[in-house]
């Protein structure tokens, strides 16, 4: 019966669009991980004493821990001496510099991507830096945002100008014996962003990276470290991409957030890696921690993240909610098509008193895609009168895909009021048929149905990027009907 | 305008209709009663394109086409609307959104420019004022938290925006109060016209009442059994189906 269930299921005959490979000759590293080549990287970043000593702890510790195996996905060992752990364009050197110190090759390449770095084509206001392989091509904006003391540079940059404020925040949101993937990204990240934003500032552009993995057989290793000091507010928003390969690569990003009383940090992610193909050969491992800490009083901290990319995605930005009131929220879309697999989520644990926290998960599985969500709500004895909200709505496109929902709750003060909902619908022949007998294409029909499930979570990014990410969305979809 | 040709349609091993036949002319209004189980809600989605129902005999043509060839998209650009008895929600929708997007595929199947969105909102309020509507149901997602009501409202209000050729309501009659039949009543006489053919699915005489019919056909066992006006759909009333069933489990006798 119902070509409804065929027609779900072939929706995603799309190739990927950002699969190209940008022709340049690369600088790096042999494969293999010890503390030489720790050493090496740290190096050639000119990285401060403390900084390097910090990596060798970690890649210490690393050494003592084991993979974590109990995300709900399913891959082959990595084989950690495979990898290389540096690679940056050939000549690269670190530091600020003007648009015609870059090889024109790497413009083309993020003008091809859509992020264009030249100043006439920029997107009108967002400031962006650009991180390719293991290193920070160019961060645009960065004279205007100074003026008003902010502070947005590579990570790099940041260790070498502002080592203090880096030594003082750095793995205090996630240390490196956090998990089995931070401690590996401490020890060998190469960059990444870095962002201050001083008292009572508010940061009047959208700030965001743009990750781009390009050589082959590369890890991608980076920080971000964003810190809103009283009364600030900045929105910041990635997005990652990376060429067709018929091998997985490693993403493990670190990703560390710290609110002050009263400031407010919005971190937007559209996480687009390469998915794999449709027979689920290759595409991008993405293991990430992602963690902010609400440590001032009335302080914010809101996530909001389209996953569509990666062929595992393997996160959970969560919130420390510190400061008495503080709020934290995440907002998510996680997408699996294909073999993708995602286990993501989110964990808020409520420390202060009056503390809030919401989350909101869209879940869309389809093709043989598995998701699921794992989320974690604790309210400490101190959390007096905490609040939360968790809605989980997982949509299924055909029948051979899954969706399932983890979610771990521990309270321990009787004033807390936790309250959670969650949902699974199959996306129905009968609101595909509706649709169709209103004179709309199937395709047009499973776009509009996952458009109205994901809206309230799409509708929290950044305006700038709220029609891309329709798009993407609708991208990564097309094919799994008709 | 439709003409429906020794129809047989099952649903996985289940026969359902059984040699349909019926012609339906523009500016008629038909009604097609019967019981539950013979078929004629199945009859309004084979029209549609459903595909939970395949066709094993028979043709339907409409303007000379054959519709059985035609994807249910298709169908809906070249005018045959269905209200559903059961409208379905879409969560996170705008009905206005749904609607204009639906009437600009139909719009541009036709050969119209696609309409801005001020210019539909001008239809719309029009369309939402002669039936009555709440103004305030477009902005909400499509049929999402509706009443029974509403949602039957909606769909008439779907078909006046919408335009078809031929519209076929499946009880859109049913769990509607005495007013909310009343409107939809109104909303379906306001769509008379001379251009356009109504095909009406009923279990009950009551909305002929107020929707008079030209022809009235009563569906058993998958089969048309008895034509007729509006007189048939009363003698129904008084009788019930019951009688129909005898004659037909007779004459089901006599033809094996």
């Amino acid at each position: 019966m119902a070509t409804g269930i065929q027609e779900i299921q072939a929706w995603t005959e799309q190739e990927y669009k950002y699969g190209f490979e940008t022709p340049i000759e690369t600088e790096a590293l042999p494969p293999g991980l010890n503390e030489d080549v720790i050493r090496e990287i740290s190096r050639r970043k000119r990285e401060p004493e403390f900084l390097l000593e910090w990596r060798l702890k970690a890649y210490r510790h690393w050494l003592t821990m084991e993979e974590p195996r109990w995300a709900n996905v399913k891959y082959p060992p990595i084989d950690y001496q495979s990898i290389v752990y540096f690679a940056a364009p050939k000549g690269w050197k670190k530091g600020p510099k003007s648009l015609d110190e870059i090889d024109p090759e790497l413009l083309r390449t993020y003008q091809k991507l859509g992020i264009p770095l030249d100043e006439q084509e920029r997107l009108a206001g967002v400031a962006v830096d650009a991180v390719f392989d293991s290193v920070s091509v160019a961060t645009t904006l960065q004279e205007q945002l100074s003026k008003l003391g902010i502070i947005f540079c590579s990570f790099s940059e940041a260790a070498e100008k502002y080592p203090e404020l880096v030594e003082r925040y750095l793995g205090s949101v996630v240390p490196y014996t956090d998990n089995f993937f931070a401690a590996l990204n401490s020890a060998v990240f190469s960059d990444g962003s870095f962002c201050y934003v001083p008292k009572g500032v508010r940061c009047p552009v959208e700030l965001s990276t743009y990750f781009r993995i390009n050589a082959r057989n590369t890890g991608q290793f980076e920080r971000t470290l964003i810190i809103a000091d009283e009364g600030a507010y900045v929105s910041y928003l990635e997005g990652c991409t990376a060429p067709i390969r018929d091998s997985n690569q490693l993403h493990a990003a670190v990703v560390e957030l710290v609110a002050h009383d009263y400031a407010t940090i919005k971190y937007s992610t559209v996480q687009n890696w390469y998915p794999g193909d449709r027979q689920g050969r290759g595409g991008i491992y993405n293991f990430v921690t992602k963690r902010g800490k609400c440590l001032g009083k009335y302080s914010k901290i809101s996530w909001t993240q389209l996953e569509t990319g990666s062929a595992i995605t393997w996160k959970y930005p969560s919130c420390l909610l510190i400061g008495e009131g503080s709020v934290g929220e995440f907002y998510s879309v996680a997408v699996t098509n294909n073999y993708q697999q995602a286990d993501t989520g989110t964990k808020m644990i409520h420390i202060g008193r009056n503390t809030r926290s919401t989350i909101v998960s869209k879940g869309i599985s389809a093709g043989h895609g598995q998701n699921s969500y794992r989320g974690m709500v604790k309210i400490l004895k101190s959390a007096e009168g905490a609040r939360n909200f968790s809605q989980c709505d997982s949509m299924l496109l055909g029948n051979q895909c899954g969706a399932h929902t983890f979610p771990y709750l521990e309270v321990k003060n009787p004033t807390a009021r936790v309250e959670h909902e969650a949902s699974v619908s199959r996306i129905g022949e009968e609101q595909i048929f509706y649709c169709r007998q209103r004179g709309l294409s199937t395709e047009d029909a499973v776009s509009m149905i996952v458009s109205g499930f994901t809206r309230q979570v799409l509708q929290e990014l950044p305006m700038e990027f709220a029609v891309e990410a329709q798009r993407l969305l609708s991208v990564s979809l097309e094919g799994s009907v008709g | 305008m439709l003409e429906i040709r020794n129809l047989h349609a099952k649903a996985g091993d289940k026969s359902i209709l059984r040699g349909v036949n019926l012609k339906v002319c523009a500016g008629e209004v038909h009604a097609i009663m019967g019981p539950n189980g013979s078929g004629k809600s199945t009859l309004a989605q084979v029209i549609a394109g459903r595909d939970l129902y395949e066709v094993t005999e028979g043709e339907v043509l409409f303007e000379g086409k054959n519709l059985l060839e035609l994807s249910p998209e298709e169908r809906a650009r070249e005018g045959i609307f269905l209200a559903f008895q059961y409208p379905v929600e879409i969560p996170g929708v705008s009905n206005l959104y749904f609607l204009r997007t639906a009437l600009n595929a139909v719009r541009k199947h036709r050969g119209l420019e696609e309409l801005d969105v001020v210019d539909f909102m001008e239809l719309v309020k029009q369309r939402v004022k002669l039936l009555g509507m709440n103004e305030a149901l477009l902005e909400r997602p499509v049929n999402e938290g509706f009443s029974g009501g509403e949602k039957k409202r909606n769909e008439i209000l779907q078909m006046a925006v919408l335009e078809p050729r031929l519209a076929i309501l499946d009880e859109t009659d049913s769990g509607l109060d005495i007013d909310a039949l009343k409107a939809v009543a109104a909303g379906i006489n306001a769509m008379r016209s001379p251009e356009r053919a109504i095909v009406v699915v009923t279990h009950y005489q009551r909305l002929l009442e107020y929707v008079e019919p030209d022809f009235v056909h009563v569906m058993a066992e998958g089969r048309i059994v008895r034509s007729g006006d509006k007189e048939l759909a009363r003698e129904l009333e008084r009788q019930g189906y019951s009688w129909l069933e005898e004659e037909e489990a007779l004459a089901g006798e006599s033809r094996t």
